[in-house]
């Protein structure tokens, strides 16, 4: 360990640009090609019998089947992992599955989750519907009530998750304190980052030890396609103690493998992958992969873009007359302001909710006739998307939840997109004209 | 498999498959502040076919408990009553980079004990980088950091690792991590720099010897592989190219290769 041409100087391991270009990839090894291939190819030839023996029991590394990994994601895989500081990931066709992926990995019937109670609605349903039918039970907490994630831990609470910024009120979790408290009870905490990209926040860095996305969102940016990741920080001792016997003890799955004795730092990721991409199969397509790649590439640059359009958003929403209410982390009367700064210095993300005057029927309004920005179902596309979650993404809800996870009926959900600012702006002051004399408009 | 060594708790990987005394044995020995985990690689093909295997976590290391062993000649001593205590009279021995000189000064003080020794990315001494020493020693992140930086090859700066999914730098660093860097990999890094009988027991070693250099290794470079394996008679060097000092993973199927032919050619179950 001689290398005197290093000395006195910081390492030289690729930054996070650079890496949203490169990790993951070696072209010397793909025929040279600059861009990474797409391997569209349902499974691999082996070189002989012992060949497939050593692969089917993990003896090397290598693909089988594209259900369980293929090439082109593996580059995503590698590529998100390097980007949030983790140690390895495992990519699902999308944000959902990574999360009941990784619910599955870690827990079993008679297991206990306590989870954040600001989230996306689809993930509110998983938590509070689907998961007791497998004998999985949630216990939900406000994001901003720190003590109440450590009161509702139960013996059987195999870990606590949630949002980082919540869905859509944009509460914060104190993430640094409640995953000291995590640890404190021996069990991991899990965190979906999807608002923030690496980009704003690797909370890996902040104390959690899984983190999941939807890559469908700002990771990938162009709206196109659907994907999903949960990345493994490889710092949890699953060993500590007798809570996850599914990956301290011999799996009869793998000729009686144990996930942490053999894998360590990378055994939540392999497990889920040899079992729950095995078993379960929520693979992410080649083609699919490889337009999240395309987005990644210019992460940096579009997440500065999202941020400074938004901070101009939040000043115009904060100054005009239509507008009851803005929440947004980057205004310092925001509850979460501090914080926000501690955890997102890169920026504070572009999603805005506001309260729009005239409540529920001035927010149809405005949905209604605003004409650049996209009436959707999605957050995170680099077009500017606007939707009223009470009558959308959170309209499963009943009265009782809705107001439990902070939302109102006046509230509208902004994802600021990377147009021109000048132009959002000009859309809404439409939708706001629109807002103020709704049946004027509706009968035009 | 868990086991005492001098009533200190020893943990070591059997490769995924139960530990069989009438097995041959391979023990495979980590590098500076690493674990057994280094070895995934390697290790579950010896163990499902024929071979006995431990990849050791040293004293102080990964699971294992006690505390880092000062020197590579006790390291080296450690080694030998790890095979008296799980039933054996002989291994083959596997080492990487700090794990070579381990096997190297065993091989020399044991030798009808050590049938064939396989060294990845070895030299005959490995003089630290002062300021390298230094930070380890204050337990500075930084060390772990730099590490992985020159650990690694140019092409496993990209990644594309063997395994679908893990990312060598992360990987790598959070074993480096998993304890007090002081007391794994501070302690050593003084015990490498301390060591310097590296080529007096090369000399004298007369088993069958591989040595597996690569030539991106900025830790332990070819020609300092070679130096050591010229000392040793009859010793076979092969050289992975486009790789760094963590072969073992960043080729590792090439590796794999090597050794496998190796130790099958060398260390044959057939004669056990």
């Amino acid at each position: 360990m001689t290398d005197k041409k290093n000395k006195g100087t910081d390492p030289k391991t690729y930054k996070f640009d650079t890496l949203s270009l490169h990790a993951g990839y070696q072209p010397h090894k793909n025929a040279g090609s600059r861009q990474v291939p797409i391997y569209q190819t349902t499974s691999y030839l082996f070189d002989d019998v012992d060949h497939a023996a050593a692969l089917f029991n993990l003896e090397r590394g290598g693909h089988i089947y594209s259900r369980i990994s293929n090439p082109t994601v593996a580059v995503l895989e590698e590529r998100v992992a390097a980007l949030e500081g983790g140690t390895a990931a495992l990519a699902t066709s999308s944000g959902m599955s990574a999360i009941f992926l990784t619910v599955m990995t870690l827990c079993e019937a008679g297991d206990h989750l306590v989870v954040s109670s600001q989230l996306y609605g689809g993930t509110v349903n998983l938590f509070r519907l689907t998961l007791p039918k497998f004998g999985i039970k949630c216990t939900f907490v406000k994001p901003r009530d720190t003590e109440g994630f450590k009161k509702a831990i139960q013996k059987n609470t195999k870990g606590i998750f949630g949002e980082l910024v919540g869905n859509p009120g944009n509460e914060l979790m104190n993430m640094p304190e409640i995953a000291k408290i995590a640890h404190d009870a021996g069990i991991p905490l899990m965190i979906d980052a999807t608002y923030q990209t690496p980009y704003l926040c690797k909370p890996i860095e902040h104390g959690a030890d899984i983190v999941v996305h939807s890559l469908t969102k700002w990771m990938a940016g162009h709206g196109s396609s659907m994907a999903g990741i949960l990345v493994e920080g490889g710092n949890f001792d699953w060993m500590q103690n007798d809570k996850f016997p599914t990956m301290t003890t011999p799996y009869e799955g793998y000729h009686g493998l144990s996930f942490a004795e053999e894998f360590g730092p990378t055994a939540f990721t392999m497990k889920a992958r040899a079992e729950g991409m095995r078993d379960f199969g929520p693979c992410l397509s080649p083609q699919n992969a490889w337009n999240v790649l395309q987005g990644i590439e210019t992460l940096s640059v579009r997440m500065q873009k999202h941020c400074s359009n938004a901070e101009e958003m939040v000043k115009y929403l904060s100054n005009h007359e239509s507008v009851a209410w803005v929440s947004h982390p980057s205004v310092p009367d925001h509850p979460d302001h501090e914080l926000a700064k501690k955890l997102l210095p890169n920026g504070k993300g572009s999603m805005i909710a506001f309260g729009i005057k005239g409540g529920k029927e001035a927010g149809e309004a405005f949905i209604n006739n605003v004409k650049l920005s996209s009436h959707l179902a999605n957050v995170g596309d680099t077009r500017t998307l606007v939707i009223h979650p009470a009558s959308a993404t959170h309209s499963q809800m009943d009265e009782a939840t809705l107001k439990f996870a902070g939302l109102s009926h006046d509230m509208i959900r902004l994802s600021v997109g990377i147009e021109d600012i000048e132009d959002i702006k000009n859309d809404f002051e439409i939708g706001f004209r629109a807002a103020r004399k709704p049946r004027l408009v509706s009968n035009q | 498999m868990k086991f005492k060594v001098n009533d200190v708790e020893v943990f070591a990987s059997t490769g995924g498959r139960p530990f069989d005394k009438n097995k041959p044995l391979i023990i495979f020995v980590h590098g500076s502040g690493l674990t057994h985990m280094t070895w995934v690689l390697q290790t579950r093909y010896f163990a499902f076919h024929g071979y006995s295997v431990l990849a050791l976590d040293m004293p102080g290391h990964g699971l294992s408990g006690g505390e880092s062993l000062k020197s590579i000649e006790d390291m080296a001593d450690w080694i030998s009553e790890v095979i008296d205590s799980v039933g054996y009279k002989e291994a083959s021995l596997v080492g990487h980079s700090q794990g070579c000189l381990v096997t190297i000064e065993c091989a020399y003080r044991n030798p009808k004990k050590i049938k064939t020794l396989s060294l990845m990315g070895g030299a005959g001494a490995i003089p630290m980088n002062p300021e390298l020493l230094s930070l380890a020693e204050n337990n500075d992140p930084k060390a772990v950091d730099l590490m992985m930086d020159w650990a690694h090859g140019p092409a496993g700066h990209f990644g594309g690792h063997p395994v679908p999914g893990l990312y060598h730098i992360n990987t790598g660093g959070m074993l480096a991590k998993s304890r007090t860097i002081k007391n794994t990999l501070g302690v050593d890094f003084r015990a490498c720099d301390n060591y310097k009988n590296g080529f007096e027991a090369a000399k004298k070693i007369k088993i069958p010897t591989l040595s597996i250099l690569a030539t991106g290794d900025k830790m332990c470079p070819v020609k300092e592989g070679k130096k050591l394996a010229a000392l040793i008679d009859g010793s076979k060097i092969e050289i992975i190219d486009n790789c760094g000092h963590m072969m073992l993973l960043e080729e590792a199927d090439r590796v794999l290769k090597v050794l496998k032919q190796f130790i099958l050619t060398n260390f044959p179950v057939e004669k056990h």
